[in-house]
């Protein structure tokens, strides 16, 4: 009796301790999963996509020329500049604090978009 | 283009101010090299065979000719132009071509692409074999990155005010350069700014209501297409200070094609460009560089010719394209 007790202790010891394991196993890949493909603007067609981008504090964001035509990201309110980008090259920023940052092309300024940094 | 047609004249139109149909079908010729010009309000036109004719006259006093050329990019290299070194070589050999040499020329922006040193270099280089010694030049937003537009400063900016705006008279005519291209705000269009208009108020403060005045700078001065950025948020007050004269011709570039529109007492005319064309507002995704077949490339690019014969109103302004 007392053994078979003891079996189904340790049986159940056992399945907690991989239930346990599989849970870890499954949050640890849902974190790896929802790290950032967002962290990236495509610069195309005289548009910034996505327009509006939301990231988390702490995020480095990177800007890529798509275009056949040269573009910048500046900020609006002074908070970073990018050097003219010509076709294929980028441009990053780290965003160590909360807001909303609006942006636009200073060669066409029609173009703009945002980053919300949450 | 219009090949049969080539050499018709168009009825005078003795109507008060312009006949809007006769000038939309001069319009279509402008890419054939016909000569649309407005006496008195009335609108005549000449074929390129008469134009040959009155060209061959070598300048007499008071006949003022000179060339605007635009949006040289030198430096871009992609698909819609891989040679626009090429293009601008092939422009200066139309310039040296003409039949009544050009006094100077004016150069309305976008000298360089990505206002690399080694552009614009390259571009002073071509320009050395042009006959016109003269050249004037303002910027486009291209000529204005990384350094807010100090290097075109330094190059073409010497006895300028400001971002590079200026004037200067030739034959009794009053030319204007003017910066509409720096302190771009987010979602704007092309901006002269108050210190400029200030300045531009006190240059025409002392001339003649009759002094034929031109002016130019690089984004369009009347609204082209706003969507696009084709088009100066204060140019308004700048055609305010120019309504008192009698004939105001305001030459630009920026959108690569040619278009004109006529105001009152004002012409406004936009230039094609030495290196590549873009599409028609609205007529595309994007204002961006637009591909066409390799063998119709030049074709649409071109320069233009202004002549000024005093006692005349108008100014007459001729585009030719490359091909």
């Amino acid at each position: 009796m007392r053994r078979s007790v003891s079996c189904i202790a340790l049986i159940a010891a056992l399945g907690i301790v991989f239930m346990a394991i599989g849970t870890m196993r499954r949050s640890l890949i849902a974190r790896a999963q929802s790290k950032p493909e967002s962290t990236a603007v495509k610069i195309d067609n005289f548009s910034f996509g996505p327009a509006t981008l939301t990231v988390p504090v702490g995020t480095t964001v990177t800007w890529t020329n798509r275009d056949d035509i040269p573009h910048t990201a500046v900020s609006t309110d002074g908070v970073f500049k990018s050097k003219v980008m010509d076709s294929d090259e980028q441009f990053s920023f780290t965003f160590s604090k909360a807001g909303t940052f609006p942006y636009f092309c200073s060669i066409h300024p029609k173009m703009t978009g945002k980053v919300v940094v949450q | 283009m219009a090949g049969k047609k080539k050499n018709e004249l168009l009825h005078d139109h003795n109507n008060d101010g312009v006949d809007r149909r006769g000038f939309l079908k001069c319009m279509a010729w402008a890419g054939t090299g016909a000569l649309c010009v407005m006496q008195g309000g009335v609108l005549k036109s000449f074929s390129l065979s008469q134009m040959s004719q009155m060209g061959s006259k070598a300048s007499s006093p008071g006949e003022l000719s000179f060339v605007q050329i635009s949006d040289s990019h030198m430096g871009f290299n992609k698909p819609a132009n891989p040679d626009v070194a090429g293009t601008l070589k092939a422009a200066v050999d139309k310039v040296n071509a003409l039949a009544t040499p050009p006094e100077f020329m004016l150069h309305t922006g976008d000298i360089s692409h990505l206002s690399k040193p080694e552009e614009f270099d390259t571009v002073d280089q071509i320009l050395k074999s042009a006959r016109p010694k003269d050249i004037f030049y303002v910027p486009g937003e291209h000529d204005m990155l990384n350094d807010d537009g100090k290097q075109f400063l330094e190059r073409y900016g010497k006895g300028s005010k400001g971002a590079g705006w200026y004037s200067f008279d030739k034959k009794g005519v009053h030319f204007i350069g003017l910066v509409n291209v720096l302190n771009l705000k987010a979602g704007g269009l092309g901006t002269l700014g108050d210190q400029q208009l200030e300045w531009m108020e006190d240059d025409l403060k002392h001339l003649k209501h009759s002094t034929p005045i031109v002016v130019f700078a690089h984004i369009p001065l009347w609204s082209v297409y706003p969507e696009w950025g084709w088009g100066t948020e204060d140019s308004a007050q700048a055609l305010a200070y120019l309504k008192k004269f009698g004939s105001v011709t305001v030459l630009n570039g920026h959108i690569h094609q040619i278009m004109q529109k006529v105001e009152g007492n004002v012409t406004f005319h936009t230039a094609a460009s030495t290196a590549f064309p873009q599409p028609q507002p609205g007529k595309g995704d994007s204002p961006g560089p637009m591909k066409v077949p390799a063998e119709q490339l030049r074709s649409v690019l071109g320069i233009t010719d202004v002549n000024y014969v005093q006692g005349q109103q108008a100014l007459a302004v001729v585009d030719s394209t490359l091909a």
